[in-house]
């Protein structure tokens, strides 16, 4: 199992692309990755999940942590997401009311 | 020491306590249960984030008290339910002592980012027990083979 991490740039979004599973062991990068970003000056964020087809608990602790970082340094943080399997973890947790999830990455940058 | 009834199907894992290990725990159990076709694939997938939560819970208080023990998962299919348990060595918690966190829509929450862990497991599961000893925490969960129901989009954790 492994967590690919890429990042660009949209319409002045900048754009970090998961793909494969966020959890326990491939969090910690994720997290990494994301307060380099912001550290970095990027606080318009979105995050494709795109291509994740697992996410627990501890990747989704890390995307609260992402949010309230960017929403701090007077930013916003979006989410693509279209998986149903993926989707539904935030939706029994309430984060739907939390985070703007956006179905692509066009839709989460116009 | 087998106390699984005729006809069960039992699978033990003994895993060191290193987050690599569940993805594999993950794996292993969500084939062993979906192999069951009363579980369908969404069944299936809430399976698989208990045991990836029960064994996040284990392998983290287990690498803090003694990394050098094992975490056990172990899975019995029987009379049509998933009965699935972990355990850790790391001496025990008690789960209606842990801190609460505001709501999720609550500006506040913000401030955790952890604590939807066990929430999630009494979610996806049918029952669910923590024993606690000195030694340690066994959580056991049963699964039925139905679909979760719709009822979380109204009640979200903490509501």
């Amino acid at each position: 199992m492994d967590l690919r991490l890429d990042v660009s740039k949209r319409n002045g979004w900048t754009v970090l692309a998961a793909d494969g599973e966020i959890d326990i062991a491939t969090a910690p990068r994720l997290r990494e990755q994301l307060i380099g970003l912001v550290n970095d000056g990027a606080t318009q964020l979105i995050v494709d999940l795109g291509g994740v087809d697992f996410i627990d608990s501890t990747g989704l602790g890390v995307l609260i942590g992402a949010l309230k970082r960017v929403r701090t340094n007077g930013g916003d943080l979006a989410l693509v997401c279209s998986e149903p399997r993926v989707l539904k973890i935030f939706e029994i947790t309430g984060l739907l009311n939390v985070f703007a999830v956006h179905p692509s990455v066009d839709a989460a940058a116009s | 020491m087998n106390t699984s009834s005729p006809g069960s199907e039992v699978v033990e894992l003994r895993l060191p306590a290193r987050p690599e290990v569940v993805s594999m725990a993950r794996l292993v159990i969500g084939a062993v249960v979906t192999a069951d076709p009363a579980f369908d694939d969404e069944r299936g997938a809430d399976v698989r984030l208990a045991v990836s939560e029960a064994c996040t819970n284990a392998v983290e208080a287990q690498a803090a008290a003694d990394p050098a023990q094992e975490i056990v998962v172990r899975c019995e299919l029987t009379d049509g339910l998933v009965c699935l348990s972990v355990s850790d060595h790391a001496g025990g918690f008690d789960p209606d002592r842990l801190p609460v966190h505001p709501h999720v829509t609550d500006p506040q929450r913000l401030e955790h980012e952890s604590g939807l862990g066990i929430p999630l497991i009494r979610l996806l599961s049918d029952t669910v027990d923590f024993q606690v000893t000195p030694e340690g925490t066994t959580v056991t969960m049963t699964f039925a083979p139905r679909p979760l129901e719709a009822a979380p989009l109204t009640r979200p954790i903490g509501a």
